[in-house]
């Protein structure tokens, strides 16, 4: 096996016996996106150079020392809605392609903190709004199984440079979805904490109560490796919770005997993609044999979630996305008459398609006279689904359902239809919606060759479980660290 | 038909809260432009706000001075809208749970006493500064932005302008003495927003209401309220109908007009602040920030009146604002007597504030400077009328008045020997002037302790010159 194909704790067994140099690793993952990037396009920009720079340094510091931690060292990527001082940051939009924000993502500043060598900021849909990172400005990402079809999204682009080893992890944003969905369509492991876990600063807002940043790795044990270095208070972000840091790889290996894994008819609804079922029958099948219990468990307004995401997370961006009016930073429409023209041009030209339709959603769930009946009742929604998710977790630990109902589509197969698209996050945006935490891991393949993703959901704050769960179904399955063919099925 | 004018007021204050209400930029005034900002009020991609604990501490004890129910949960909103101005195109503000509720302040016009409702008090942000006036265009300055604000909305209790402006200057009273806000009107540290109708006078029915926003002064005030009643009792008399508007008051015209009709308001699409968690008080911080409230202008006034014996006229002006309100007691600390005291920063400071361009926040002089020039006009040292001459002189140069009385020679002759001699001499000199007194007109007195202040360049204690006159009178005519 190739370096630039192993795990993170493959490397660091590396680098502990000092078999290999940090340069020697940062170097492989760069000669790999130097020769597979063109075809996957998941970078938006790289600091290639910098990262050679920055692995040289720490490679003269770690020969005079016999410790180092789990992280240092090890090159990554980060989603491009995540502020990185002085290197750009653009969501994705023309709106920001000059943005280069003076302050850092707090998440950058912990992995830096932790060694961590940046390589360059990944392809997302335009802030975050999408699910095949079709709706970048820039380019598009494509699925290393197959190059003609998406990586899903919106943080795609962090999807695929982890399944085409063109970094050992990356780091995603999910509002809805935005980590799991591409996770699943790309065979990798992708997490989403509970809401508060991570913090958001620096994180360029989509829907601020619905977005977390979260991990994507090569297999479970990388993730909670990942997830210990981001996790943890910050006084800069409000809703950051205060809690007593806990290492996520004490417990990872302790198995599911007794476990109680619940599973939910609502989300083996219409549209499921025959041979996901199958894949997570089998699922369920192993979890049986490795001791756990399978038990049965209902949702009674699931329906309404989907609904209750697509007003809510619209609102909110409605408003989060006011601040680009052309005024202070980032793009401005070069010809104007007057103020209101400026915004007008401004946003008509440096907004796309999708984010606009988002932003007109937002704004009219919010206006006198509607605030009621939209934006009002969803959040009513999102408090009954709440207390849903609560009694089925009085039934169990762990909730297994699919991550999408479908492998990854083609490209340009829905860009046509929204409501479609929309409808690929149909087991994702609950989670977001209840603020709980959710891991996506790859279970399978299906006839094209094309990755399955399963999905593991827990109350509040029960990352441990899920990766526990996710940990002893990958080990069983070995369906880790998989490895794309970078080719076309076509 | 006799008309009512009913007026409800908004009232913006900003915080005196050394940082902003997000982020930790200083929020002092007068600074060089967009010196005092970071990401954060600068509204700049994926930043967040963290809610300033000590504008909630200062939210509170406004509230509280202000007889209000303090919310135990309360929250943060967005108010949406496009200005430049507002970096993030939105104001963080309290829609429906404010931070205080149902308060009242007690007025009085012409004898007359009431209370007049607060509604609500609010917490919000300020927004920043458009500068028309640059060669450049318009340029915006957002060291404001951030700067903490409670907005306090009143009941339409108010009745005329005499009102409004009792109870804006009583509400500003009130938040100076809690140490809140310096309140400085011409900083725009307090703002009014006047929501004025008029209705025949015994109906209950409320008329349409035009609302005139950012009046920054007590004189802008009065004068909009008054050119507005009278426009819209004008426009009533005339048949005409009250057009639900917005309306700017121009202080330099003197005239309010037409800014924005009801049809052009803004939707300001409010929803949860999503960025902040709610705002939860225990009733244990209440009744601690409670139990810190300073005495307040009413308490304070009666306390002068029963503790000093001073007259009510002088208690209420020396409780006008806390600052002058705090140089009289600690005055009256180092020297017990509250009457001097009244009398001399009544009478003799306020044209020295003029004079040197100072006011009772900044002046020079302190308590205890001014204490000691008092003992000396007590002890007779010297006499009152030196005494005002040595006050203008402490305030031009900062001197204190014992070397000001020592290097102008300005103590009191009360020496009998050297002052006989000296009116020997103008007795002798004035033969007339005893004549007069010889044919009893007192008068004459008068004429001859002025030559004695004369020729002592007023150094001369006058009472001890006053009886050896009449002794060196009496000897001449016997």
């Amino acid at each position: 096996m190739e370096l630039y194909q192993k795990t993170i704790h493959e490397i660091n067994d590396l680098l502990d016996k000092k078999e290999v140099t940090v340069t020697e690793v940062t170097q492989a993952v760069v000669n790999r996106i130097n020769a597979v990037e063109k075809n996957t396009d998941a970078y938006l920009s790289l600091q290639t150079e910098e990262a050679l720079e920055a692995a040289q340094g720490l490679d003269t510091e770690l020969s005079g020392r016999t410790q180092r931690t789990p992280l240092e060292g090890i090159p990554y990527g980060l989603k491009d809605n995540m502020c990185t001082r002085g290197i750009l940051t653009t969501c994705a939009s023309k709106m920001l392609y000059n943005f280069n924000p003076p302050y850092n993502a707090e998440v950058y500043d912990r992995l830096s903190e932790a060694g961590g060598i940046l390589l360059g900021k990944t392809n997302m849909d335009e802030f975050a709004m999408g699910s095949s990172t079709e709706n970048s400005a820039y380019k598009k990402t494509r699925n290393p199984w197959d190059l003609n079809k998406v990586p899903g999204g919106s943080s795609g682009g962090s999807a695929v440079a982890v399944a085409a080893d063109t970094a050992f992890y990356t780091l995603g944003s999910d509002t809805g979805g935005s980590i799991r969905q591409p996770a699943s369509f790309c065979g990798v492991v992708g997490m989403k904490p509970t809401y508060g876990l991570v913090s958001r600063y620096g994180l360029v807002a989509f829907a601020s109560s619905l977005d977390q940043i979260g991990p994507f790795t090569k297999d479970v044990e990388d993730c909670a490796l990942v997830l210990n270095a981001i996790v943890g208070h910050d006084a800069k972000d409000s809703t950051s919770l205060n809690l007593e840091k806990i290492d996520y790889t004490n417990n990872l290996k302790q198995g599911v005997k007794g476990l109680k894994i619940g599973v939910a008819k609502e989300f083996f609804g219409e549209g499921l993609q025959p041979e996901v079922r199958k894949s997570l029958e089998e699922a369920i099948a192993i979890y049986k044999t490795l001791g756990a219990e399978i038990v049965d468990v209902s949702f009674q307004h699931l329906d309404y979630a989907l609904s209750a995401y697509y007003m809510i997370s619209s609102a909110e961006a409605s408003s989060n996305l006011a601040r680009y009016d052309g005024i202070r930073y980032g793009f401005r429409a070069e010809e104007y008459s007057d103020l209101v023209d400026l915004y007008k041009k401004t946003r008509s030209q440096g907004f796309g398609d999708e984010v606009k339709r988002r932003i007109m959603l937002g704004t009219y769930a919010l206006s006198s006279g509607y605030y009621d009946a939209y934006y009002k009742k969803a959040m009513q929604v999102r408090t009954i689904i709440k207390a849903d998710f609560d009694q089925v977790f009085g039934g169990c630990d762990v909730l297994l359902t699919p991550t999408a109902p479908t492998t990854a589509f083609g490209i340009g197969e829905k860009t046509s239809n929204p409501l479609e698209m929309y409808l690929t996050d149909i087991y994702t945006v609950p989670v977001n919606i209840a603020g709980i935490p959710g891991i996506s891991i790859p279970c399978g393949l299906d006839n094209s060759g094309m990755p399955i993703g399963m999905q593991l959901l827990g109350p509040i704050l029960s990352e441990e479980t899920l990766l526990k769960a996710a940990w002893a179904f990958e080990q069983e399955s070995g369906l880790t660290n998989l490895k794309a063919s970078l080719g076309t099925e076509v | 038909m006799e008309y009512e004018i009913v007026i409800g007021m908004e009232i913006h204050v900003e915080l005196g809260t050394k940082t902003k209400i997000f982020c930790s930029c200083p929020t002092e005034f007068g600074q060089d432009e967009n010196t005092h900002t970071c990401p954060v009020c600068l509204g700049m991609p994926g930043v967040l706000p963290v809610l300033n604990e000590k504008v909630v501490e200062y939210a509170t004890r406004a509230g509280l001075a202000l007889n209000c129910e303090i919310a135990h949960f309360s929250k943060m909103d967005r108010k949406n809208y496009f200005y430049p101005d507002l970096p993030k195109a939105y104001q963080t503000s309290q829609f429906d749970l404010p931070i205080c509720t149902g308060g009242a302040v007690g007025i009085e016009v012409d004898g007359v006493k009431k209370d007049i409702g607060i509604t609500r008090i609010h917490i919000e942000e300020d927004a920043g500064k458009l500068l028309h006036e640059s060669a450049d265009g318009t340029l915006l300055d957002v060291n404001r932005c951030g700067v903490p604000l409670i907005e306090i909305v009143t009941e339409p209790d108010l009745r005329s302008a005499e009102e409004a402006r009792a109870f804006a200057e009583k509400v500003r009273n009130i938040l100076e003495y809690t140490g809140v806000s310096d309140c400085k009107m011409e900083q725009g540290s307090m703002r009014f927003d006047v929501n004025l109708s008029i209705r025949e006078k015994g109906t209950e029915v409320l008329g349409t209401r035009t609302e005139m926003k950012n009046l920054n002064s007590f004189r802008a005030l009065i004068r909009a309220v008054q050119y507005e009643s009278k426009r819209q009792i004008i426009e009533l008399k005339k048949g005409r109908e009250i057009i639900q508007e917005t309306r700017k008051w121009d202080d330099t015209k003197g005239v309010s007009s037409s800014l924005r009709s009801k049809e052009e308001a803004h939707d300001y699409r409010y929803f949860p602040e999503p960025d902040l968690v709610p705002i939860v008080l225990e009733p244990s911080y209440i009744e601690r920030i409670k139990s810190k409230l300073p005495e307040l202008p009413e308490a304070k006034k009666k306390r002068y009146v029963e503790e000093y014996k001073l007259p009510e006229y002088d208690a209420g002006v020396l409780t006008t604002t806390g600052v002058t309100a705090r140089f009289f007691e600690e005055a009256v600390a180092l020297y017990n007597e509250p009457k001097q005291i009244s009398n001399w920063m009544m009478v003799e400071i306020p044209p020295l504030l003029k004079e040197n361009e100072q006011s009772m926040e900044t002046i020079t002089i302190t308590p205890a400077l001014l204490v000691e020039l008092l003992k000396l006009v007590r002890d007779k040292v010297i006499s009152g009328t030196s005494g005002k001459e040595v006050l203008k002189e402490m305030f031009v140069s900062g001197k204190n008045a014992g070397d000001i009385v020592k290097e102008q020679g300005l103590a009191q002759m009360s020496d009998t020997g050297e002052l006989e001699a000296i009116i020997e001499k103008i007795v002798a000199d004035n033969p007339k002037s005893v004549e007069d007194i010889g044919a009893g007109n007192e008068k004459a007195y008068g004429f001859l302790t002025g030559q004695v202040m004369k020729a002592t360049k007023g150094k001369a204690n006058a009472q001890v010159a006053n009886e050896i006159i009449r002794a060196v009178v009496a000897r001449h005519l016997a």
